[in-house]
């Protein structure tokens, strides 16, 4: 008989807000020494309050529309009570009865062709605290950086058949959700429960399941899936054990799955509505804003970089991140020419970030400071090696273009070899004057010096443009 | 009687309750399980008092979490019985001029009506709640105890007012307190279920006032709120399952008391828990635990949810026709001892007659030894009502 795993997937999403969900600490989990980004909220303390952070709930909604969810009018927060040490109030506030989005799906391809996955619900949830465990000292110790950062967690129909289709579906997530400034989806914040079952192909039923619990790399899930179908397979097929419903943990040096035995799934949450988080309404205006401000997807800044000219491969690398784009777009809009502009991106930051052993994701640069270098270089004040060597000043040294090109006499003035290029240039675009020249009318220098003086907006300093222009005319 | 647990400056000035927050002085709520616990900032209550000149003269003494009757059962109360109603005999005996107290079950009221002075529990979301030991946070409200209504009336125009810290506190242009109608002209509907249930003094209490009041040209008769026994049952179903709630997070492993003798992460929270905690608070959260259970929510909790609504339906019904609601603030004109063993039955019984204004959130005022009740935000009727009755010092 030939078997199908029927596979869901429970993906938790770090969201890339300011501060956490119900605090102004900082959002993000993973800065700052343990137990720096704490305040007595998020630790704990009684007496303090929770408020919601509007924007986690505007960029729950907009993950809503990516995945074609129905936005819920209104949705509440509730309470789900458990003891743990990384838990500092032994509740967490997340949603159970009115959850923010629902009734979504996703379409993903893989080899094997495009298939639909059902997006059951979206809801908003705080994160808990890290347990550290020290072996040395046998003691375990509790960060709270990471308590109340706000998640989403994105809950899909058991749709999903092979492990290339939720590895598919995950990079999807991920490449959407950055992109529309949802997450930033680093390294662990992005992290999966899995529920795998098998049953006869064509089987409306489904079979014994279980569920593998908070993985965070896509190695590990992929494994797991696999893994584990086998197991239910052998178990199934020929009788290698029974399989009970149950919560188990992915060990990936071991490479196996492990029982967790039944205490997680013996709990009791005892959820109930939050009283001091008012239930959130959602009206037209609200709804429509949130669709309105909705960065534009990949697919439609494609449309638009091929409208401006960029080949496929300048296209593709700026839309691998969303602050490329951004960048590009800034720029642009301060008057460089787009196809320049992404050479510059593409080309002369990425070949400098190479250099210093960094990827095009951890470029910082301001429009500003890139479109000023661009300018120096298209206007002739400096060529494009200096061009080169500002940019990697202003990105490493915090320079700013102007005042280091004074410092290191880059420019018209003191640049020999930006002055000469124009030179050259006026020579080869006057070749008449340059006969005259030669042919000893001496008058004709200084139509060439005037021609390199209105190449230089002025910017010349005459004696090394005369110096030059002899040198040059020398050689001819 | 009435006690500081920690004077903070002596020579009068406000009392807080020991279940708010004063930053850096220690915050037990009469529990043993927040031993040595200093709040980081003091609450916004305590910060507008002081903003305004007030000295704070110290913490008054509470029982566990505010969970009893009048503060009997506090920790370390078994050596001391000058605790019960701390604030309010604090107030009356003159010590301090007003004492800021937590209203989670009824408590301040009964205290204040035992001891002769004025309490007013604010309307729902109208005094920040922010740095108050939260217990029931759908219906706790800090309220405010002084000698007579114009004092209620002073400290509570320092008190209210909206504090984004507080997400169900209240926009502020919603409410004042010199808006109230006047005592005369006033109809004031007696609660017959209330009523019945008390002692004979303090019926007499009530048919006193009533007198009194029809002698400055109130209208008073007799009306019917069937709901009341639904709403007490309502109201301490949310009140365990919150309280069991929110005491969750005194584990024993960030702050508080931690019992000495553990081997592991379960002994310490258990015995912790169990040496820390006193026998109410533990009925409590198994009732609070119990009611919130997969297979008792929709049976227990859902419904008081719903109750919720019908009372504050049918209350809201009585305000089309009445200004204020008279009752009796607790059952006897005096306190007698009881055993914490019965507290939880105790104080379900009593609680009969304070807890619709913490179910609905609407306002209600003990003076001369007994309560009004009125419309939300109509705070100021009830200070106007309690001043003319207090006699001629009506602003
Ligand atoms: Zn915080």
């Amino acid at each position: 008989m030939k078997y199908e795993a029927v596979i869901g997937l429970e993906t938790h999403v770090e969201l890339a807000t300011k501060s956490k969900i119900f605090c102004a600490c900082g959002g993000h989990s993973t800065k700052g020494e343990p137990n720096t980004r704490v305040c007595p909220a998020c630790a704990g303390m009684p007496g303090m309050l929770p408020v919601t952070n509007k924007r986690v709930v505007e960029l729950a909604m907009r993950a809503g529309i990516l995945l074609n969810c129905d936005i819920s009018r209104y949705t509440t927060f509730d309470k789900k009570s458990y003891y743990y040490p990384d838990l500092p109030c032994s509740y967490q506030i997340t949603q159970w009865f009115h959850p923010i989005c629902r009734n979504g799906s996703v379409e993903v391809t893989t080899k094997d062709g495009t298939r639909t996955i059902g997006i059951k619900q979206i809801h908003m949830e705080e994160d808990a605290g890290k347990l550290v465990h020290d072996d040395w000292t046998e003691t375990t110790l509790v960060d709270f950086n990471r308590t109340s950062v706000p998640l989403i967690e994105i809950v899909s129909k058991p749709d999903f058949r092979t492990a290339d289709e939720v590895m598919a579906y995950l990079e999807k997530l991920k490449t959407m959700f950055r992109f529309a400034n949802i997450s930033e989806c680093e390294e662990g914040a992005m992290r999966c429960d899995v529920n795998i079952s098998i049953r006869p192909e064509g089987s409306e039923e489904l079979g014994v399941r279980t569920e593998i619990k908070n993985m965070s790399s896509l190695s590990s899930i992929r494994r797991a899936i696999q893994y584990e179908t086998a197991r239910h397979l052998d178990a199934v097929e020929r009788g290698t054990e029974t399989l009970v419903q149950e919560t188990r943990r992915w060990d990936d040096v071991k490479g196996r799955t492990f029982s967790m035995r039944n205490k997680e799934t013996a709990a009791d949450y005892r959820y109930f509505p939050d009283p001091n988080l008012m239930p959130i309404l959602i009206g037209d205006d609200w709804l429509q804003r949130v669709r309105d401000t909705m960065p534009a997807s990949v697919e439609e800044k494609t449309a638009e970089y091929q409208s401006k000219g960029l080949s496929e491969k300048e296209i593709a690398s700026l839309t691998s991140e969303r602050a490329l784009c951004d960048l590009f777009d800034a720029v642009t809009a301060l008057g460089r020419d787009p196809k320049d502009t992404a050479s510059w991106i593409l080309t002369e930051c990425g070949g400098i970030l190479r250099k210093h052993g960094q990827v095009m994701s951890e470029l910082q640069i301001t429009p500003e400071r890139l479109s000023r270098i661009m300018e120096k270089v298209s206007g002739n004040e400096i060529n494009r090696a200096a061009g080169r060597k500002v940019l990697e000043a202003v990105l490493y040294e915090d320079a700013d273009p102007d005042a280091y090109c004074e410092a290191h006499n880059l420019g018209a003035q003191g640049d020999a070899d930006a002055v000469r290029q124009v030179v050259l240039k006026v020579l080869d675009a006057t070749p008449n004057a340059v006969k005259d020249y030669l042919g000893g009318k001496k008058k004709a220098f200084q139509a060439l010096f005037g021609g390199c003086m209105k190449e230089l907006k002025g910017n010349g300093d005459p004696q090394v443009i005369r110096a030059l222009l002899e040198e040059e005319l020398s050689k001819r | 009687m009435g006690q500081f647990v920690t004077e903070i400056k002596s020579g009068g000035g406000i009392a807080v309750d020991d279940t708010i927050q004063v930053k850096g002085y220690e915050t037990k709520a009469g529990s043993r399980i927040l031993e040595g616990f200093r709040p980081l900032f003091s609450a916004e209550a305590v910060e507008r008092l002081e903003r305004a000149g007030y000295d704070i003269a110290g913490k008054s003494a509470v029982g566990e979490f505010g969970l009893d009757l009048l503060g009997e059962f506090a920790y370390g109360a078994e050596t001391c019985d000058t605790l019960r109603g701390a604030a309010a005999e604090l107030v009356a005996a003159g010590t301090v001029k007003g004492a800021l107290c937590v209203d989670l079950n009824g408590t301040p009221r009964r205290a204040a009506a035992l001891s002769g002075v004025d309490f007013l529990k604010p309307t729902y979301g109208t005094v920040s709640r922010y740095g108050v030991i939260p217990c029931a946070c759908s219906g706790e409200q800090i309220g405010v105890a002084a000698k007579t209504a114009g004092g209620v009336r002073e400290l509570l125009r320092v008190v209210a007012g909206h504090d984004p810290k507080d997400g169900t506190s209240l926009p502020a242009e919603t409410y004042d307190y010199h808006d109230g109608k006047a005592a005369p002209g006033m109809r004031v509907g007696i609660v017959k279920e209330l009523y019945g249930a008390a002692s004979d003094e303090q019926k007499a209490r009530v048919t006193a006032c009533a007198e009194r009041l029809r002698g400055m040209g109130v209208a008073v008769d007799e009306i019917a709120l069937p709901l009341a026994d639904a709403a007490r049952t309502a109201w301490n179903l949310c009140l365990c399952a919150e309280t069991c709630n929110n005491v969750s997070r005194y584990d024993g492993v960030k702050f508080g008391y931690r019992s000495p003798d553990y081997r592991n992460i379960d002994e310490l929270y258990v015995n912790s828990r169990t040496e820390g905690l006193n026998f109410l608070t533990k009925f409590v959260i198994l009732y609070g635990s119990d009611v919130l259970s997969k297979g008792r929510y929709f049976t227990c909790y859902d419904k008081a949810l719903k109750v919720r609504r019908l009372v504050a339906e049918q209350v809201k019904a009585l305000f089309k026709d009445y200004d204020a609601l008279l009752c009796p603030a607790c059952s006897e004109t005096e306190y007698r001892p009881y055993d914490i063993k019965d507290a939880f039955m105790t104080v379900f019984a009593e609680s009969l007659f304070t807890a619709v204004p913490n179910l609905t959130g609407i306002p209600a005022m003990v003076s001369g030894g007994v309560q009004f009740m009125a419309d939300a935000l109509r705070d100021s009727d009830l200070l106007n009502l309690a001043e003319a009755l207090e006699g001629g010092n009506a602003s």
